[in-house]
């Protein structure tokens, strides 16, 4: 029988009820897991494990008082570091609020917190979430769960590596070009980025504020609906938040997919695909089929630009983003002579490598001279992608790709290399740019290591993506786990 | 001006009076102790979003209109990219190419006739903190250490900017008045330079009379009330003729104010050549102001000064100079309208209002919101006078005690007992008496020394204690002696 830490939350949740497993029982689990592979995967920056006991207490005590203690409840889950915690440490994965913590709570966590949300800790991720392995991290790298000499992806890697290594059943992650998606691929999880404006990005520390979104990372596509649910609709806090009636995400999830219209982009499956992950893709498209839907290959011209728009754009919010740590006012302080001279020993203490070049890329592309031919081209760039995707899906009902061209690749192996590492999200980013929702599911392994499959939707069409994304769980099949190193499992 | 003419521009920021900040709910009134007024969002904690003000938004909108601009339908905020202690997310939440506002004007009127300004553009801004430098002079230099007070911090402010039509330090100064007033009037801005809710910086530039090119300008800042600005400008255009009649040239360069030694000095910053990288706030969708929220702005606008103006003229007879000084202030036309609705004559208000009331505020630094007297007692007052209860001079006199106590006007006559005379037989008998008593002063009246006539009311009012109403002791007195002879 399945150990609890790797069940479902969904799973757990009607445990609860049936009360044949306690929230305690629930997180005991999980945290002898965290003992037990926290040393060497490495998915947190901060534990709350006192905090997730005292949740999973009031859980239990509402159970056993009959009363519905809310779906987070007693489901322990792993929260981004890029998301604030009232009272709990925030990172960002950065040297510059190594010592900072949010006096409020971002809206997810609020909202999540009303529902009964357990914690057990803060997720470690690419420094501001810059990055696609979580090697970027100050506090340093997070390990892939099926392969520790291999990343778990990112900027969301200890978000996907705690859910793949059973130290929490779901977890929060955000997404800017990928980062949900990408680490859900290589740790074999379930990852959507919601459409923009879906999920409130109150709290959630900007990185690029016109890309941002808080998703899920879980192990089914039913779970990533019922935690879609608990997170999304509108915070009169975030003015880009969309005032939207919600559907119910997990209601339609059985419908099926006949007769629908599957579009995949040429441009998302050309050159720098591994041949596993092609073949995968390609079992995928002769499963729509045979679910009854009408797969045809089709065109996005301008997604070939998406990669070059979206190192402009999201570097030259970062820039104006990450402009206010300066050492005034909270984190880190370097002192110096004078007041520039702390600006400048501090940032150049408090920021990593990567976080550095994108603050000089964005500045350099806002600068005078430079504004139209960079940053107003760019947005005229993102401007044709979006057309290209609203051409298509009048057309297709869904789009699909892999999320990533490749698994999940060694540690080291592209961090000296920016351009490569940038080119592992280049399936990811026009959707970020078109701000449209897309999902990962795992569809196979190469090598022993998972592919995802990315199924991209209309503009506030969750509900049709999830159906899809459940129709094709269940026709792949996927029951693989990882064995988080030898002799560990 | 010898042959050179000055071209001036301004550049005014006005804090708008919304009772919470731009983009957040904290308090926007002024003071209270440093950073009580202030949340995540305005603290810019990291993670927080702006929401705007749609009342910052409205009042944006009415002084716009009463500027005459056009208001875009639609408008964008930028981010205005730049490193200060005092920006707490070291960039300001600003209006770059899409303003509010665009090409207006405000038409002036001046002694030499009426003039027009061009506004360039009006637009709606977050204000920064203040820093404060922890040194004896105040200044950065020798200052150990700076503190931050974040209160101010995203309160929404106004900016202005008018097209260089400015030719002289009163025409600016009028400007700044009549823009004020329209604020006051308006109910956008509290308008008040002391504490910095009214700010302005000016372009100054020479060039030959006659020619339509542009002289190299310089900016000047610090001018903290109208006084300084006249001042400032007077300074900055001697300067610049002085050197450009010596054949030099005007460096371009940002200038300081300095009252005490009256005169400005550039500032002695090092000269960064300031690049704020504006792009559009991704974190604020775009304000769409469609024509029905246009309209009803425009048509709750209330009277403008200019209009008010022509009203005290026309309907209330007063003299143009007279209507002008008391429509300069909202506060003072309220209070002309209220001392007339309560019964007083308009001249005689405006009189008492332009004569001893303003005397008594400007000698003690006060303003007419400060004055104890109400409307409806100063037409009280002007009605004793109407009367004939009491003479001009014992209301001055009655005036002095109410502007201190806020008294009624009644009441301090009763008290004192000044009453004027006016009973006609108490008067005529008083008259009798001393007439018998000097027969040699009724004599030289008779014979045309017609100061006698003076002598002998004096008499009269001595035996009242001044009480006697003059005009008619003197009537009774002229008809008593040319009835005699
Ligand atoms: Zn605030």
């Amino acid at each position: 029988m399945e150990e609890l830490h790797q069940a479902k939350a969904w799973e757990l949740m009607e445990m609860m009820r049936r009360r044949e497993v306690s929230a305690a029982e629930i997180l005991h689990s999980v945290k002898g897991r965290v003992e037990s592979v926290e040393e060497r995967v490495r998915s947190y920056i901060t534990l709350t494990l006192d905090q997730a006991e005292r949740a999973a207490r009031e859980a239990d005590k509402a159970l056993a008082e009959g009363k519905d203690p809310g779906p987070a409840a007693g489901i322990p889950m792993a929260v981004k570091d890029v998301l604030c915690t009232k009272g709990v440490p925030t990172t960002c994965g950065s040297r510059i609020l190594e010592n900072y913590t949010p006096v409020y709570d971002a809206t997810v966590v609020s909202r999540l917190r009303r529902e009964g949300l357990t914690m057990v800790g803060k997720a470690n991720m690419d420094e501001f979430a810059m990055g696609s392995s979580t090697e970027n991290s100050a506090f340093g790298p997070t390990r892939n769960p099926w392969d520790l000499e291999r990343v778990p992806g990112g900027s969301s890697g200890g978000s996907a590596a705690a859910v793949a290594a059973g130290e929490a059943v779901w977890a929060l992650g955000s997404d800017t070009g990928g980062s949900i998606r990408q680490p859900a691929s290589f740790c074999g999880l379930v990852g959507l980025k919601p459409t923009y404006g879906l999920v409130s990005r109150y709290g959630l520390v900007a990185f690029a504020s016109s890309l941002d979104q808080v998703g899920p990372i879980t192990r089914d596509v039913r779970d990533c609906a019922l935690l879609l649910s608990l997170i999304a609709g509108h915070d009169p806090r975030d003015s880009t938040s969309l005032e939207v009636e919600l559907p119910s995400y997990a209601e339609g999830l059985e419908g099926g997919i006949e007769g629908m219209k599957v579009g995949v982009p040429r441009e998302l499956m050309q050159e720098g695909l591994t041949p596993g992950v092609r073949e995968c893709v390609e079992r995928c498209l002769s499963l729509f089929r045979e679910l009854g839907a009408e797969v045809e290959e089709t065109t996005l011209p301008h997604l070939d630009y998406a990669l070059s728009a979206y190192y402009i754009i999201a570097p030259a919010e970062a820039s104006s983003n990450l402009a206010r740590y300066d050492g005034v006012r909270y984190g880190l302080r370097v002192e110096g002579e004078d007041m520039l001279e702390m600006y400048g020993k501090t940032r150049a203490a408090g920021f990593g490598a990567e976080v550095k070049r994108r603050i000089m890329l964005g500045t350099y592309a806002l600068s005078a001279g430079y504004y139209e031919a960079y940053y107003g081209q760019a947005q005229k760039v993102r401007t044709l992608i979006l057309g290209d995707f609203r051409r298509a899906f009048e057309r297709y009902d869904v789009l699909v790709s892999p999320t990533s061209p490749t698994p999940a690749f060694r540690l080291g192996e592209k961090v000296e290399d920016p351009l490569a590492m940038y080119l592992s999200d280049v399936c990811t980013i026009p959707v970020n740019l078109a701000g449209i929702p897309a999902i990962s599911i795992p569809c196979g392994l190469e090598d022993g290591l998972p592919v995802g499959l990315q199924i991209m939707g209309k503009v506030l069409d969750e509900a049709t993506l999830l159906r899809v994304a459940r129709a094709m769980e269940e026709a792949i099949g996927f029951r693989e786990r990882p064995q988080v190193g030898r002799g560990v499992g | 001006m010898g042959g050179y003419e000055a071209v001036i521009g301004l550049e005014i920021h006005a804090e708008l009076k919304t009772r919470s900040k731009m983009f957040c709910s904290c308090d926007a009134s002024f003071g209270g102790e440093p950073n009580t007024k202030t949340c995540p969002v305005c603290l810019g904690l990291p993670g927080v979003l702006p929401v705007l003000n749609r009342r910052a938004v409205e009042l944006a909108v009415r002084l716009a209109l009463a500027l005459n601009c056009r208001i875009a339908e639609r408008c964008i905020f930028h981010r205005k990219n730049y490193f200060y202690p005092d920006m707490p997310k070291n960039y300001q939440i600003s209006q770059y190419d899409l303003p509010l506002g665009l090409g207006g004007h405000l038409d002036l009127e001046t002694e030499e006739g009426p003039f027009r300004v061009g506004i360039t553009r009006v637009h709606l801004e977050e204000d920064t903190g203040k820093t404060v430098h922890m040194s004896e002079s105040g200044r950065i230099h020798g200052s150990e250490y700076s503190l931050e007070d974040f209160n101010r911090a995203g309160v929404p402010l106004l900016e202005i900017v008018t097209e260089p039509d400015i030719r002289t330090p009163e025409q600016a100064r009028l400007f700044m008045q009549e823009l004020k007033s329209i604020m006051e009037h308006l109910e956008v801005s509290d308008c008040k330079m002391e504490e910095g809710s009214l700010r302005c910086d000016a372009n100054v530039s020479l060039r030959p009379r006659g020619s339509s090119g542009m002289g190299v300008k310089t900016e000047i800042k610090n001018m903290n009330s109208f006084r300084a600005l006249y001042r400032a400008l007077d300074y900055e255009i001697s300067r610049q003729r002085e050197i450009l009649e010596n054949g030099g040239e005007v460096v371009q360069e940002t200038r300081h104010w300095d009252a005490d030694a009256n005169v400005t000095t550039p500032l002695r910053t090092k000269e960064y050549a300031y690049d704020y990288r504006y792009f559009p706030e991704p974190d604020l969708v775009p304000l769409e102001l469609d024509r029905g929220f246009i309209d009803e702005v425009r048509s709750s606008l209330p009277e403008l000064p200019a209009e008010r103006r022509r009203r005290f003229r026309e309907e209330y007879g007063l003299p143009a100079h007279d209507a002008a000084l008391l429509s300069s202030s909202k506060a003072m036309g309220d209070y002309l309208e209220s001392a007339v609705a309560a019964g007083a004559p308009p001249k005689a208000a405006s009189n008492w209002m332009l004569g001893e009331i303003s005397a008594y505020l400007n000698a003690r630094g006060l303003e007419i919101g400060d004055l104890k007297v109400t409307p409806d007692r100063l037409a009280e007052l002007i009605d004793l006078v109407e009367k004939g209860t009491v003479s001009v001079t014992m209301a001055k006199s009655v005036l002095e005690e109410m502007l201190e106590s806020g008294r009624r006007p009644r009441e301090v006559v009763e008290e004192r007992g000044m009453a004027q005379i006016s009973d006609r037989a108490e008067l005529e008998r008083l008259v009798e008496e001393v007439l018998e008593e000097n027969p040699k002063v009724v004599e030289d009246y008779r014979k045309g020394k017609e100061k006698a006539l003076g002598f002998l009311v004096g008499q009269v009012m001595r035996r009242t204690g001044g009480k006697a109403n003059p005009r008619m002791v003197s009537d009774l007195l002229a008809q008593r002696l040319g009835g005699g002879s």
